[in-house]
């Protein structure tokens, strides 16, 4: 006999296990299936660790907020330390072409809450010190932005998720078919048994596309890849996101942080994107990402590089998420195609699914699902990638 | 102040460096300009380089071989590895205390971006097993580039003072090791196909093929044909309170600091593990002047060769099975250890304690591959060998025939070499790795007349050296095999040169000479220690070959033959009833007593597993009882290998306290290792040229 529960959701990461803890705060019973061996060890471990708000478009604002809400709390409502640092999002600005895109966004910004400002080249270097000064034009600052880790908040969700008693993680195995009838999921089957639910929500990432084949769905998830890196501990000197947008030879925009530990945190975006599921670290990343740093910050030449990890973006063709029901298919969310902020949207996307679930949703869940809908056009173009 | 240093020894010269001023911690000192930072500390008694920025516990010396990060200094406002940075004048060194601090340098930065070298073959590594793969790859004219992150090529070889077990015709046995180390250099030096990078240390491998190297600052990119990683090993830790105190290191960090830059890293040492490094290190350390408290082992007989055992024992230091050590004790350093009897679930058995003042405790506990190379290139697809200790550990002299046999496979896989790889390398090396066989009790020859060769050597190993260097031809091993024990063949036919004496490695062959007087002996011993004590006229105290007294007797005379200058021959005259039983020279003629044991409330479970992030034994303990069987999310949530070393220390560790727990390692999951396997600057990375 298969096991029932209220949902299912297939993969334990960034999305699905903030799904699962608010499911299960909801009293829903969840199982969530994941092919690795424990929580986060898909993307959500790749992630360096940035929280903002500070988006382009109304959704992602509205779910930045509240993912920022839950992160910068955590520890004061739950206890456990995620290393939650408040340091703010830094977009300096040296060209009049990033000054006009980012000014462009600061009406929209400013409508939903947003404590964000254009700020003058001295508050940068007070922000940054040591950022080139040679060029400064100023930049936009969000100090309610943050970082905490990936690594912490995702295992403290999963306990979360256990203490409710509601949710069920099956680890190292393998969905391999979306169990349906009359036009309705009724569960899904792995490599190691069949679980029943009227709910199957797919936060399966880069690997929602291979996902959605099973029910017959295209999902426009296309993987590309990314490196990122972390240094040793240096006493603590900035506490920010430095995000610089402009692009050079090979490599889009690249940001980094301190973290608490005093490590910087780094990952720079490939021009052209390199697409596929390769996770495989190469040599091209370090030497690249380290000459535009240096260029940016001098001072960071002296300090080394620890490690480098390869991981995967699950990109949309607009750069936005996908979020809401199926049609064709009763029963299955999506919850996927982050575009490499699953991390940071994570807890605010658990709780919408959750109250799908539930029947409970708001004017602004409704508003976020229109925007982020599998059946919006994927023309345009998302300006804060 | 009267320098740390080793001002004479036995068998090593000992280096004359200009003598520079530096300054630690504003404090005026002197060092030797180009040794190492660390080993100009120790050489002014200073040996805790600074605290923790977590729990400022004190760090200092732990690998000596550029692994870790535990031996930083600042140096003119920049963290540096201790161990790997050269001296030189008037620099300016501080303690680590804390997170180190960014120079606030912010002129803009000019840029050369990284080269990149292709080459036939690359090899990592020049040790035995590295140099010995270079030498058949260069005798085959294959362009070829060999790194070491040192400033000399040897590997470990370069530490070791002690004649080299195995034949005298394949692995140059009964020659030291250092000196094998400058053989195998000047043997590459004739050929012309293999360019040497020295102080390059090899950092990382990535999945496009490329190996990153760091050399002088400058980053390289080298795109090899084939890969040859011939990186040794490393030595394994041991989870015990206080194992993270200073003065708590590897028998091999230990030998790095004496033998290579002699220096007296202690004034008494216990050692934990009776493996072959271990009892060397012993060894070694009296040699350079240390006294040895004991050395102890786990198990119920010491795993090393009994003849390096024997060695040791003979100079009056305890070798004590069944034991293990309870802790280390000391506020800022290792002030004493306490050990005991363990019982059949390695704990200690309480009220066998015993505490021995000593200032360093040696860890020799095993060694792990160096493998991490090997296994990223393996999985990236690359066509990668390994040979030596990262291949399999085992004696040096194996991975000399290993690098061989991998070169030559090398030039096969790269259509350079149409014969087979010689059969017999191969069965050589499998005999070198091969483990020692029981110990048997030999009669010594019955003969009281003539002179005749004594041996002391109960134990089958691979080493044939005394076979070789007699020139009547009438020691052989039991069946001429490399692992029998010799014997005479016609004792009359002896004429008392004493090559065999002067040769053998173990130290474990006399000559008694009975024709000047057959109630009263000569014999002739070997040694290698400290030459005052054994001044003619000087009383010493002879042993049998376990170590017991047997008499006191005048040194006769001393003789030193040409050939075999570290080994001095003593001579002795002793009653004819125990000339045959003598082989050893006493040198630590009392053993040290136990002092009162301490506090011993130290529960296990403080133990340091993963000294770079501080994670104790009971955190991952407590980790490992709430569920966690995957290593990467025990990374996640306690950090352990998060550190600069990146797990290289306490992985085994936590293997270990798996099974402890009980737990089925089938169930667990092994972390995932990504590059760089050492820190490398942004600026270097980049390829900063200095200021525009």
């Amino acid at each position: 006999m298969t096991k029932k529960y209220d949902a299912i959701i297939v993969g334990a990461g960034s999305t699905g296990v903030p799904t699962a803890m608010a499911l299960g705060e909801l009293g829903v019973k969840t199982l969530v299936i994941d092919s690795h061996p424990s929580p986060g060890q898909g993307e959500n471990k790749h992630a360096i660790g940035g929280i903002r708000a500070t988006h382009s478009d109304p959704g992602k604002i509205i779910l930045g907020m509240r993912s920022l809400a839950i992160f910068s709390t955590w520890q004061e409502t739950h206890g456990d330390d995620i290393e939650w640092l408040k340091g703010g999002y830094l977009f300096p600005v040296y060209r009049q072409e990033e000054e006009a895109i980012l000014k462009g966004f600061l009406p929209t910004q400013k409508e939903f809450g947003l404590n964000i400002d254009y700020v003058a080249p001295q508050r940068i270097m007070e922000i940054a010190p040591g950022i080139t000064k040679e060029g400064l034009m100023g930049g936009t600052f969000s100090p309610e932005d943050g970082s905490a880790s990936p690594l912490l908040a995702i295992n403290a969700f999963y306990r979360k998720a256990l203490a409710t008693n509601n949710v069920t993680f099956r680890f190292k195995e393998k969905v391999t078919a979306i169990a349906q009838a009359k036009g309705r999921v009724t569960g899904v089957i792995t490599d190691q048994g069949a679980y029943s639910a009227p709910v199957v929500v797919d936060a399966a990432g880069p690997f929602s596309r291979e996902l959605g084949k099973l029910a017959n769905i295209d999902v426009p998830v296309f993987p590309d890849c990314h490196e990122g890196a972390i240094t040793e501990p240096v006493k603590p000197f900035f506490e920010a996101m430095v995000v610089d947008l402009r692009s050079a030879p090979g490599s889009k925009n690249y940001y980094f942080y301190q973290s608490r530990h005093g490590q910087l945190v780094f990952c720079i975006t490939p021009d052209p994107p390199i697409l596929g599921t390769d996770t495989r670290e190469t040599s091209v990343f370090l030497p690249q990402v380290a000459k535009r740093m240096v260029e940016l910050m001098p001072r960071l030449k002296n300090i080394r590089v620890r490690r480098v990890w390869r991981g995967l973006y699950p990109m949309t063709p607009d750069g936005s998420p996908i979020l809401g029901w199926n049609r064709d298919l009763q029963g299955l969310i999506h919850a996927t195609g982050m575009c490499g902020q699953g991390f940071m949207l994570g807890p605010g996307i658990g709780e919408i699914v959750s109250r799908m679930i539930t029947h409970q949703s708001t004017t602004n869940d409704n508003r976020v699902l229109d925007e982020y809908t599998l059946y919006r056009e994927f023309g345009g173009k998302e300006g804060l990638q | 102040m009267t320098q740390k240093r080793v001002t004479q020894h036995p068998v090593l010269e000992v280096p004359k460096g200009e003598e520079v001023p530096f300054t630690w911690n504003g404090k005026e000192l002197t060092g030797r300009t180009g040794e190492m930072i660390s080993s100009a500390l120790f050489a002014n008694d200073i040996q805790i380089f600074g605290h923790h920025h977590k729990d400022e516990s004190p760090q200092g010396m732990y690998c000596a071989n550029g692994q870790c990060s535990q031996c930083l200094v600042i140096v003119d406002g920049l963290p540096v590895k201790s161990c790997m940075t050269p001296l030189s004048r008037a620099m300016n060194i501080q303690s680590v205390e804390g997170l180190p601090k960014v120079p606030p340098e912010d002129t803009p930065q000019a840029f050369d971006p990284p080269e990149e070298i292709q080459t036939e073959v690359l090899i990592i590594g020049g040790g035995p097993a590295g140099l010995s793969a270079a030498i058949e790859l260069g005798r085959l004219g294959i362009d070829t580039l060999l790194l070491d992150d040192k400033d000399r090529l040897g590997g470990k070889l370069v530490l070791q003072t002690h004649k080299f077990f195995g034949s005298v015709k394949d692995s140059w046995a009964g020659t030291r090791g250092f000196e094998i180390g400058r053989i195998l250099e000047d043997q590459l030096k004739e050929l012309d196909s293999v360019k040497v990078k020295l102080n390059t240390t090899a950092v990382g491998v990535f999945s496009d093929g490329i190996i990153g190297a760091v050399q002088d600052n400058r980053y390289v990119k080298i795109r090899p044909n084939k890969l040859l990683v011939a990186t040794g090993a490393r030595e394994k830790m041991l989870a015990f309170p206080g194992n993270t105190l200073p003065g708590v290191f590897g028998a091999g960090a230990f030998q790095t600091l004496v033998n290579r830059d002699l220096i007296k890293a202690s004034d008494r040492v216990l050692i934990v593990g009776g493996g072959n490094v271990g009892i060397i290190a012993g060894y070694h350390a009296i040699q350079a002047g240390i006294e040895v408290a004991c050395v102890i082992e786990g198990l119920s007989e010491v795993g090393g060769y009994k003849v390096h055992a024997d060695k040791l024992e003979r100079l009056g230091v305890p070798i004590l099975t069944n034991h293990t050590v309870v802790s280390a004790n000391g506020t800022d350093r290792v002030e004493s250890v306490t050990i005991a009897m363990r019982d059949e679930n390695w704990k200690a058995v309480p009220g066998t304690e015993q505490t021995f003042k000593v200032d360093t405790v040696l860890i020799a506990v095993g060694l792990s591959k160096v493998d991490e190379f090997f296994l990223k290139a393996k999985e990236w697809g690359m066509d990668v060998y390994a040979a030596g200790d990262a291949q399999e550990i085992a004696e040096a002299s194996a991975a000399m025939f290993s690098g061989k046999i991998e070169g030559v496979k090398i030039a096969k896989a790269l259509g350079k070499y149409d014969n087979e790889i010689p059969q017999e390398w191969t069965e050589k090396a499998a005999i070198l790795k091969s483990r020692p066989g029981k110990a048997a009790q030999r009669p010594a020859p019955p003969q009281e007349t003539g002179v005749m060769p004594v041996f002391h050597c109960f134990q089958e190993i691979p080493c044939n050296p005394c076979t070789s260097v007699c020139k009547e031809g009438i020691i052989h091993t039991e069946n001429d095999a490399i692992t029998g024990l010799p014997h005479v063949t016609d004792p009359s036919l002896c004429k008392g040169c004493m090559n065999c004496v002067a040769i053998c490695p173990g130290l474990a062959v006399t000559l008694v000479d009975f024709r000047k007087d057959p109630e009263l002996p000569i014999v002739t011993l070997p040694y290698e220690i400290d030459r005052g004590r054994v001044e003619k006229g000087n009383t010493i105290i002879l042993t049998d070959v376990d170590g017991k007294e047997i008499a006191q007797a005048p040194v006769k005379s001393l003789i030193t033959k040409k050939k075999y200058p570290g080994t001095l021959l003593v001579q002795v005259k002793l009653p004819k009833e125990i000339a045959k039983k003598a082989v050893g020279i006493r040198v630590q003629e009392q053993p040290f007593p136990a002092e009162e044991v301490p506090d011993t409330s130290a529960l296990p479970d403080n133990a340091m597993i993963c000294r770079c992030e501080r994670v104790t034994a009971g955190k991952i303990r407590q980790a490992i009882k709430n569920g966690v069987r995957d290593m990467n999310q025990l990374k996640a949530i306690s950090r352990s290998g998060m550190g600069a070393c990146g797990s290289k220390t306490c992985r085994p560790l936590v293997w270990g306290i798996f099974r402890e727990e009980g737990v089925d390692l089938k169930e667990t999951t092994d972390r995932i290792d990504r590059p760089l396997f050492v820190e490398v600057p942004f600026g270097t990375l980049a390829g900063t040229k200095g200021d525009k």
